[in-house]
């Protein structure tokens, strides 16, 4: 591999993509594949809102509806605000802390492989015979009588691509322990380094969870396994326990590196150092490990009985307060600021106020009594759009524009940007805040239709109305990618002026050996300090100049995934009893997965050396692609 | 941002209107209008929670305000450095501490309430002649219908509740299927209806529905059950003691024959046709295949959520599918000889039914 810049064909490109164990990269097939599915669940929820327009309207029939809140609820979830997380993880948190690349180049490709072939494999369910139609949550009652294959989809797509969650998330927990610059402790790591940590802990132990509900429900439908089958002596409240115990944590490990992203921000555009770092942090793991003990606030109308209602009605109480040391701190830290309105940071100041709206109705409905007015009514559906669209997604935009320069050398133009903004944030508050209201007159969730009688109508029209405005902030945003890429103004390491963290020391976008050299941090903000020390060269280094070796790329990642979507449809079909190739397509795909397991484990695969030569002529010539 | 700061005023003032334009909703189905010891309660905790977190909104909105129009760079200038603030022991402790008594405050009414809204333990008591002092309700859930048994009073009905206002009333609650979950918002808060054990809570209902504008309070199933969840309404009718104990006095007499000539065609066609999954008389216990028709006369709605005419009963009666998507009630096809009810059918059908009712 030349360190010479060199034009590349498209093939070649997309070659180079599918075979690179390089973190940055991988960073840009999850925002790719991530913001794929966002339009596609974006597209899913408008048809929702053309439904519920009007009263008694039938654009969509009742399964359809159905279908289309399933493939919302987990598309959103798993396939793009998680990925699109993981993305920012990818290109940003081996910078900031200073290392190489991930702890295992390969497996973050296999993470990534692994959950694109889960995506696609869930999603090709519309094409092939009905999407799931049980809820993003999926209780088994009403999944195991499920017709068709929609549920299959779902189960079999969901193990694949939380396989590939997993994996990211002990990758990024080897990384952050292990990786770190001479210099970088723990309690000098950035805040996103820090929420991607706890966030990974708590992938770590939320999955698994998922991961048996699933294999339990694999195997009650396509193996006759009675779990969940009341009739047989199962029992279906089990599948909601197991479900939560990950469901839970699940909205933490989107809302951390949301809360990760705007402390960036905060500290960056106001000029300042976090108030109260140190509260900070430890607000991040009291909320991660509270996160473990509130699952059944959930369950609050299954019958657990008043003992555990109460109990997990206090225990839920309790993370009010590390939140709320949050929102203040961040308040503290804007406070005395010299505060710069970019569009990263008017995202995460309007973020504060819809955050909290979202977080006070969280206390409400902790109140156990109460929720069992709110629970699966529309206040519900209001609350938890509240903090994933007020807080993850307004962090996703926010983070976009912030870390767009440092993954692709170019700035998002900043005008669109706000128009964007006001879009998105007006037809947010626009749609959900009134449904509050509806959940509160006796409006239902997951209604495919209501009757003009009910007093439902104008708010349901106003809700509708909101979501339009929504579309028009993404279509802006997708302009504005458009129109930026095509533009390639290039900038420099640090082009928002102010950046305090080690990625605002490296060329934008970094080379593929990320820093030459590793340097020294000598505090929190680190390159800030040097920046106020007045440092030229940006950076003190902890070693001379010297060889890197670099792992080689793979396309053994993508096989074994691709293996592994290949037997899923295999395994979906052998139960039909009637397609005699299912079992072969089945043995093929299980063929390809262990056969290129087997390769990867008997082939040496030593990785290549950088020279140092090569490396002085890179910085001479200021090239930084690396290719 | 100014311009924005303006744009949000205008549609926070809009959206406040909107809301006190609109009221509360409607009184047979919201919960801000409660008509019960239970959404009095539900009520009251909303209206709390609702102060406190209004404090908190306050204290954050004044803090954000202020420092977000303070500390804008046009007036700190482009080149000034704020001071590198570490943070502040005191204050940390004070927003730990205020928020750990905002929510003592409301600890306290939730637990008080969640034990207090549990408490069944009055349901099995007796009276001096050995009868139940309350009445207790067997709800089923089922696709997508609500049966509602009296076991004391040995009378079964579907659909349509029929309770005794000013007294508690106990239900206990089951699925014939899939999970359910049975919810009167301006009575009380839902709780499920699962498939493997029964549910048991107790309801008060403080107005006679007879009051309200539509004649019933609105009962919804408020979890996913399939196509037709949207469509498993049911309705409640309060009245009176004296007049509840009427209507089950009724409600134990063996059904009247049907008297002119259309419904008498009908009830022979119904007997030959319907009568395997729906009984006539009230009399009976739980496990209907299809709902118990004795009241169907009296009902505020057909298939539960249309209008109660004869026209909505006829399209419903020819094709249950296009109304309520996966019900299981069969095709009528399969019960007539292969053939769709005729018009003169579905006419004596519904002047039969239409004709069955225990009030006066």
């Amino acid at each position: 591999m030349s360190s010479i810049a060199q034009k590349k064909g498209f093939g070649a490109t997309i070659w180079d993509f599918m075979t690179t164990v390089d973190h940055k990269k991988i960073a840009i097939l999850y925002l790719i594949s991530g913001g794929f599915f966002f339009l596609v669940g974006g597209l899913e929820a408008m048809l929702i809102r053309v439904q519920l327009a009007t009263a008694g309207n039938d654009f969509l029939s009742a399964g359809t509806y159905n279908e289309i809140i399933t493939m919302h609820g987990t598309t959103m979830i798993f396939l793009a605000a998680m990925p699109i997380l993981l993305a920012f993880m990818n290109a940003i948190m081996p910078l900031q802390i200073g290392a190489r690349d991930v702890a295992f180049p390969f497996l973050n490709s296999l993470g990534f492989w692994l959950f694109f072939f889960g995506g696609i494999f869930l999603n090709l369910s519309w094409f092939m015979g009905g999407a799931p139609d049980a809820g993003w949550t999926n209780y088994a009652s009403l999944a195991l009588a499920s017709e068709g294959h929609g549920i299959d989809f779902y189960s079999l797509g969901l193990t694949i691509s939380g396989f590939g969650t997993l994996i990211a998330g002990i990758n990024f927990l080897v990384t952050i322990i292990n990786m770190r610059a001479p210099g970088m402790t723990y309690m000098r790591m950035p805040l996103f380094t820090w929420t991607t940590f706890v966030a990974s802990a708590l992938i770590l132990l939320a999955f698994p969870p998922l991961t048996v509900g699933l294999f339990f429900m694999v195997f009650d439908r396509m193996f006759g396994a009675s779990f969940f089958a009341v009739e047989m002596g199962g029992n279906t409240i089990i599948w909601e326990h197991l479900f939560w115990i990950f469901g839970h944590p699940e909205v933490y490990i989107l809302i951390l590196p949301a809360f990760g992203i705007f402390s960036e921000i905060f500290a960056i555009f106001s000029r300042k150092r976090l108030f109260g770092y140190t509260a900070l942090v430890f607000a991040t793991i009291l909320i991660g490990f509270y996160g473990f003990m509130v699952w059944a606030h959930h369950m609050f109308t299954v019958g657990l009985g008043p003992t555990a209602n109460a109990v997990f009605a206090l225990a839920t109480m309790i993370i009010a307060v590390p939140t709320g040391i949050k929102i203040f701190n961040w308040l503290l830290t804007i406070w005395g600021g010299n505060i710069s309105f970019t569009t990263p940071m008017i995202y995460a100041v309007a973020f504060i106020p819809s955050f909290v709206a979202g977080g006070v109705t969280g206390v409400m409905q902790a109140i156990a009594p109460l929720d069992y007015q709110l629970h699966d009514s529309y206040f519900i559906v209001a609350h938890f759009h509240y903090v994933i669209v007020g807080g993850v997604v307004l962090a996703i935009l926010a983070g976009t524009h912030l870390y767009w320069p440092k993954m692709f050398g170019t700035m998002l133009s900043e005008k669109l940007g706000k128009w964007t903004f006001w879009f998105f944030f007006i037809g947010f508050h626009l749609t959900f805040f009134i449904q509050h209201f509806l959940g509160l007159m006796g409006m239902p969730r997951r209604v495919y239709t209501f009757g003009a009688d009910q007093g439902w109508d104008l708010f349901n029209a106003i809700s509708s109305a909101g979501a339009v405005l929504m579309a028009i902030g993404v279509i802006i945003l997708l302009v504005n990618v458009v129109m930026t890429s095509i533009k390639n103004e290039r900038v420099g390491n640090d082009p928002w002026g102010d950046g305090r963290t080690l990625e605002w020391a490296i060329a934008s976008p970094p080379p593929f050996y990320n820093f030459a050299q590793t340097p020294l941090v000598r505090g929190l903000d680190t390159f800030w300090i040097e920046k106020m020390d007045g440092n030229k060269k940006g950076m003190i280094y902890a070693e001379p100049l010297g060889d890197i070796h670099m792992p080689n790329g793979s396309i053994i990642p993508f096989v074994i995934s691709l293996g592994m979507f290949i037997a899923s449809f295999g395994a979906l079909y052998f139960l039909d009893g009637d397609k005699p190739w299912a079992l072969a397509v089945l043995i093929i795909g299980l063929v390809i997965t262990f056969g290129s397991m087997l390769v990867r484990s008997l082939k040496d695969d030593l990785g290549f050396h950088i020279t140092k030569a090569e490396l002085l002529e890179d910085a001479k010539g200021g090239n930084t692609d690396g290719h | 941002m100014m311009k924005g700061i303006k744009k949000w005023r205008l549609f926070a003032l809009m959206t406040t209107l909107l809301v006190f334009l609109a009221g509360c909703g409607r009184e047979e189905i919201s919960t801000l209008i409660p008509a019960g010891k239970v959404a009095q309660d539900q009520f009251n905790l909303l209206i709390l929670s609702s102060v406190v977190m209004l404090f908190v909104i306050i204290v954050v909105s004044i803090i954000f305000v202020l420092a977000i129009v303070k500390f804008r760079r046009s007036k700190m200038g482009e080149d000034m450095i704020p001071e590198q603030v570490e943070g502040s022991a005191r204050l940390e402790f004070l927003w730990t501490a205020v928020p750990i008594v905002l929510l003592l405050i409301l600890a306290v009414p939730t637990v008080y309430s969640t034990f207090d809204l549990a408490d069944v333990s009055t349901m099995d008591v007796q009276t001096e002649d050995g009868n139940s002092s309350h009445l207790t309700v067997n709800v089923t859930g089922k696709l997508y219908w609500w049966e509602f048994e009296y076991p004391e009073q040995g009378i079964v009905t579907a659909q349509e509740l029929v309770v005794p206002t000013d007294e508690r009333v106990y239900f206990n609650l089951i699925s014939a299927d899939i999970k359910h979950s049975f919810w009167i918002p301006s009575i009380g808060g839902k709780l499920d209806v699962n498939p493997e054990n029964v549910n048991t809570f107790y309801l008060e209902f403080d107005q006679e529905s007879s009051e309200l504008e539509d004649g019933v309070f609105y009962g919804k199933c408020a979890e996913l059950c399939g196509p037709s969840h949207a469509l498993m309404d049911f309705k409640v009718k309060s009245v009176d003691r004296e007049e509840f104990d009427q209507w089950v006095t009724a409600m134990q007499e063996e059904p009247t024959p049907a008297e002119d000539a259309v419904a008498q065609e009908g009830q022979e066609l119904f007997e030959q046709s319907c009568i395997a999954c729906h009984a006539t008389s009230g009399v009976g216990g739980t496990g209907g295949v299809g709902p118990n028709l004795a009241t169907f006369g009296d009902r505020n709605r057909i298939a539960g959520y249309l209008e109660h005419d004869e026209e909505n009963l006829k399209n419903w009666i020819a094709d249950p599918q296009e109304y309520k998507p996966g019900n299981l009630m069969p095709d009528p096809e399969s019960l007539n000889d292969g053939e769709p009810f005729t018009e003169q059918q579905l006419d004596s059908l519904a002047a039969y039914l239409m004709g069955l009712t225990v009030e006066e």
